[in-house]
């Protein structure tokens, strides 16, 4: 009976792909003109932001997928774990998102399948990661997406991040989007190399917090990755208090009506 | 005005539209309205935007009418032969990953957002969420078109887990009749579709039934019948 099956998808799958295979080629379902192709993002997420602390990296992102202005989806996981050693967080376009994680998926399937004791560390995944999105970007298609990729092997900690046009580094402290602005300055200032865990979640809540307040796209429910040699573990979905018990905003126009 | 509203015929068909799928405990509840336009012309006003994949599972359409439907036929036709080589029904999250699959890879040139919901012995009743961009995602409801833009306070505020089939269908016909009062490229009637281990049912509420929402009136065949149910007095201002 399997055999069966999987002759029969494997005959699905070819018949599926001719018809559906994206882009240059030409098929049923595309034209030929596509030697242009840069597209827009439809349901985005915004900033991840990534630190270096004592015992591994500490992730944050909210769960925010936004359609244009509008706040369309509240409950998108935009951290997820990549094989035994890493942790991915992205901001943009949610459908690349999942292409990507299909493709991680079959990288770290196939990476266990030499089955060799050897898996795949942040490091490498990082470069793979570089690797699609830049020959992408060359290709005019891009994933547009802006990841963060952190994680511990052989206690060795690793964080970085890549953009959709194929630009990587490797920091103490990353972040995409809007917390390129925001959360970074921050950080500079109040990050150190032997955080511990419950500064380190502090010091990620601060950023949130003010992206919450400056980022038009934040959305109030958040979660907190932790990865580490032992493992990695995705916080539940949960909110921060906002602070709007100011005199100045109070009474904002006092000794200049009419302003704002 | 004349000239604008013939150059308009040739638009292609559109489905601005309200589409909404619900969970209930039990199965799930598909409601669309049922209004096609070309451009400014309502090119059929009494469309079935629910179609079905398989005897479990069934789609809403939004968006492009033509790339909509183009979508939903392939599915229905990799469903059918999948049903075949697996000996049972398919999952609703099988169907969903297959409408993915043709939103995401022709991101390009597809102009369709997609409500996928069903039934199935193995997770229930699920609906699927399948915007523009081809992102897949899971969620206790779902509402879609251009019609959902004034949804999203009203289910924050109505959205309750765990309700009964007959409360999930209320709900469902009062968004869409709601966002037909303010959307003009949704109207005309009401169709819902509900999918259960039983079965699947199917709804028609007509647009003259539906409940008014602030500042429409009641239906009358002729201003006759109102000056002839009061006193016959002459015609105030």
């Amino acid at each position: 009976m399997p055999s069966e099956q999987k002759l029969g998808s494997a005959i699905v799958d070819t018949v599926f792909a001719n018809m559906v295979s994206s882009q240059n080629e030409s098929s049923l379902l595309s034209s030929e003109g596509d030697s242009q192709r840069t597209q827009y993002p439809y349901v985005t997420g915004t900033s991840v932001i990534g630190i270096k602390y004592k015992d591994g990296i500490l992730m944050a992102a909210d769960m925010g997928g936004s359609y244009g202005s509008t706040i369309r989806y509240k409950s998108v996981e935009r951290l997820k774990q990549v094989g035994k050693h890493s942790l991915i967080g992205a901001s943009g376009e949610i459908s690349d998102f999942q292409e990507i994680l299909r493709y991680l998926d079959e990288l770290i399937l196939h990476d266990s399948m030499w089955d060799d004791g050897n898996s795949l560390g942040p490091k490498e995944v990082h470069n793979y990661l570089t690797r699609v999105l830049y020959n992408r970007r060359n290709k005019f298609d891009p994933l547009w997406n802006s990841l963060v990729l952190g994680g511990v092997k052989n206690g060795q900690k690793y964080l970085g991040s890549v953009s959709m046009i194929g630009v990587h580094f490797e920091d103490d402290h990353v972040a995409t989007g809007f917390g390129n602005h925001l959360a970074r300055p921050i950080l500079r200032e109040e990050w150190r190399e032997d955080l511990t865990f419950e500064e380190g979640v502090k010091l990620l809540e601060k950023c949130m917090r003010n992206l919450l307040y400056r980022d038009r796209s934040a959305v109030n429910k958040l979660q907190i990755a932790k990865i580490t040699e032992e493992g990695l573990t995705i916080s539940q979905p949960y909110s921060l208090k906002t602070f709007w018990n100011f005199a100045a905003f109070k009474n904002p126009t006092v000794g200049a009506e009419g302003s704002w | 005005m004349d000239r604008d509203a013939t150059a308009d015929v040739n638009a292609p068909h559109s489905m601005g539209t309200t589409i909404i799928g619900v969970t209930y405990n039990g199965g799930v509840i598909l409601g669309a309205d049922s209004r096609t336009s070309t451009g400014l012309y309502v090119a059929n006003r009494a469309s079935d935007k629910i179609t079905q994949l398989t005897d479990n599972v069934y789609i809403c359409r939004s968006g492009s009418a033509a790339d909509s439907q183009i979508v939903s036929d392939y599915v229905r036709y990799f469903l059918h032969q999948h049903t075949i080589q697996l000996g049972q029904p398919a999952t609703v999250k099988v169907a969903a990953n297959l409408v993915r699959l043709l939103s995401y890879n022709n991101k390009n040139m597809l102009q369709t957002g997609i409500i996928v919901g069903g039934w199935d012995k193995y997770e229930g009743g699920k609906i699927y969420g399948i915007p523009l961009g081809g992102t897949i995602l899971e969620q206790p409801f779902a509402i879609g078109g251009s019609g959902s833009s004034y949804l999203y306070g009203f289910f924050d505020q109505a959205w309750k887990e765990g309700m009964t089939k007959d409360e999930a269908e209320q709900l469902v016909v009062k968004a869409v009749s709601l966002a037909i009062a303010r959307d003009g490229a949704s109207g005309g009637v009401v169709r819902t579709v509900t999918i259960n281990n039983e079965g699947v049912t199917r709804n028609f509420y007509p647009g003259d039934q539906l409940p008014l929402w602030h500042e429409e009136v009641e239906a009358h065949n002729s201003l006759l019948d109102i000056l002839n149910a009061s006193s016959p007095e002459p015609m105030s201002t």
